[in-house]
């Protein structure tokens, strides 16, 4: 295969699990979507006014590393989890995927645009743009690193980041 | 007992305490709080750490005006008000930065950081009587600060910051004790979000022990799974109990003995065995600066402070700054931070902000479902007129001392602050 032909297929491959994650996440399949995840996976949506900035220093919207992670998930499907019960409808659309491959890992990004629906004719319209690092792992792609990073100045009348982004 | 057309009704003999729930729909009550409440309170502005360089400067909204929170080239703090001299335009657009001076786009006029007019463009137009000096930014009218803590007042008449906090004075005392040198730092990443309910509802929810077993069991269950012993006595509504106080002023806070960890200083099992030795060693060092009563109040107590009418410090899993603002009867503009000792290494940095992000904000186990039980309330307002009253009750009848933080007893304080303000004449 030429060199192009492999970036094009390794673009391919990337683009069909993005798609395959978003279809997880609005279905509500939220342990399968964990699936996806290594054993020692983080997932991050990082301050409106500071985008750019690391977890460590700076307060985040969320930055949880796998254990608070699989807890997010446990209180998403408890009816408990009030903010998201019953939970939103969400829908996103997902393109410009780019691949850059970094020795063992790959990082890929790609612009998102969900939608959450709620009663009452609430709809909410997240944009921004994904940073994944992913790693294969017995030849399977998965996620070892995620980052939802929004485009708004603030969150504003978005409100709540309650679902997985 | 209902007809006497107040919007607060307090009846010790009957033992009730009801809001009408007009006060958070009404657009007319809302216009009467900017004029009575927050045209004449203390309103939050920023922390020094924020503008800790000369000519540093925020740019943010107090009580609904756009205003530049800097440090002059000298080093004075100040607040002005970020709208042009000539046309109004803003001359700060910026979130934040560092700056000689601010300059307004639409016809150039250009202001110093200490607020003075340094240029205008043209100026021989103006002829002879055209004074500068009386053209600079405009100062809010009183800048105050308590321990690093700046607060503006749009009334010039108003008592002094220091008189006004009365006892919430000590309660951010012991926020502060937390650092070491005393000097605590507003740490990077800012939380900006909306919530579709009345901004009373906020005030209360900040302070309101009462909800935290129905409205947060997932962060409950949370805590559990990770270790935290949540146990709860028979017939108790939390692991324990504390006591909601009356501070003066309308001013108020619950301090609860501490049962779900401490960046500064108890630890629990979320922060890992690696972290216990240097807790223990914060927590020690507490002790010999401020004796064992004292350290055991900073290290083993929680509060939530609640400053009258739109501060909320929250001082608990980790500390956050909750400012906001009304901007219409059934919206609220909120903005919070996380505070830390600006001695923190980076792993006790890493380890608050994580404590931070489990309980507080739009990602958090927690808040998401403040909002939701707060909007849920507001959506139902919209039955005002056939359901009158909420219901404000709880503890009374109980001595002052027996006030749990479960009661309501602290909620009312802020009420009666409020109604009292709203009944002034004038």
């Amino acid at each position: 295969m030429s060199a192009l032909e492999t970036s094009v297929k390794l673009r391919h491959e990337i683009e069909d699990f993005f798609f395959h994650e978003a279809e997880l996440l609005d279905d509500w399949a939220l342990d399968d979507w964990l699936n996806l995840l290594t054993e020692d996976a983080s997932y991050f949506v990082p301050p409106t006014d500071k985008p750019r900035a690391s977890h460590l220093d700076t307060l985040f919207i969320i930055a949880d590393d796998i254990l608070r992670l699989r807890e997010r998930v446990l209180r998403l499907k408890d009816p408990a989890c009030h903010v998201e019960y019953p939970p939103s409808r969400t829908r996103r659309f997902i393109s410009n995927v780019r691949v850059n491959v970094d020795g063992d890992f790959i990082d890929a990004r790609a612009n998102f645009i969900v939608y959450r629906n709620r009663r009452g004719g609430d709809i909410r319209m997240f944009t921004g743009e994904y940073r994944n690092r992913l790693v294969r792992i017995n030849g399977e792609l998965k996620i070892l690193e995620r980052r939802a990073i929004l485009d708004v100045e603030e969150l504003g009348a978005l409100g709540m980041v309650s679902f997985i982004l | 007992m209902l007809a006497n057309g107040k919007l607060v009704i307090e009846s010790s003999a009957e033992s009730r305490f009801l809001v009408n729930r007009e006060v958070f729909v009404s657009e007319d009550i809302l216009k009467l709080e900017r004029e009575k409440i927050f045209n004449r309170s203390w309103i939050y502005a920023g922390h020094s750490s924020e503008i800790s360089k000369p000519g540093d400067f925020r740019s943010r909204l107090a009580a609904g005006r756009p205003i530049i929170f800097c440090r002059d080239t000298q080093g004075e703090v100040r607040v002005h008000i970020n709208s042009c001299r000539h046309r109004g335009a803003m001359v700060c657009r910026e979130r934040e930065g560092n700056t000689r001076g601010f300059y307004c786009f639409y016809h150039g006029w250009t202001f110093n950081n200490d607020g003075t007019l340094r240029s205008v463009p043209g100026a021989d137009s103006y002829g002879d009587k055209f004074d500068k000096s009386l053209l600079g930014l405009v100062p809010v009218p009183r800048l105050e600060s308590y321990r690093d803590f700046w607060f503006v007042n749009f009334d010039i008449n108003a008592r002094p910051l220091i008189d006004d906090l009365a006892g919430a004075k000590e309660y951010i005392d012991i926020i502060v004790e937390q650092s070491p040198s005393g000097q605590m730092e507003i740490i990077s990443g800012t939380q900006e979000y909306e919530i579709k309910a009345n901004w009373k509802l906020l005030v209360e929810n900040s302070v309101d022990d009462y909800h935290l077993l129905s409205t947060h069991i997932t962060w409950m269950n949370y805590m559990s799974h990770s270790g935290v012993n949540m146990k709860r006595n028979k017939g108790a509504l939390l692991p324990m109990q504390g006591r909601g106080k009356d501070l003066g002023n309308g001013h108020l806070v619950i301090d609860n003995p501490n049962y779900r960890g401490r960046p500064v200083a108890a630890w629990i099992s979320i922060y890992g065995e690696d972290a216990k030795a240097d807790i223990a060693n914060m927590r020690a060092e507490l002790a010999a600066r401020l004796g064992e009563d004292r350290a055991r109040r900073v290290a083993d107590t929680n509060r939530n402070l609640a400053i009258f009418p739109n501060l909320v410090l929250n001082d608990g899993s980790s500390v956050t700054v909750r400012n906001f603002w009304p901007v219409a009867p059934d919206r609220i503009k909120v903005t919070a931070w996380c505070l830390g000792p600006i001695e923190e290494t980076q792993e006790q940095r890493a380890r608050r902000l994580h404590a931070f992000l489990t309980f507080y904000g739009p990602g958090s186990f927690a808040t998401p479902d403040d909002v939701a039980a707060l909007e849920s309330a507001q959506a139902g307002y919209a039955s005002w007129q056939e359901v009158t009253h909420n219901d404000l009750s709880r503890g009374m009848g109980k001595a002052l001392p027996d006030q749990l933080d479960t009661d309501e007893e602290h909620i009312r304080v802020f009420w009666r602050r409020w109604s009292e303000l709203m009944e002034t004449q004038s």
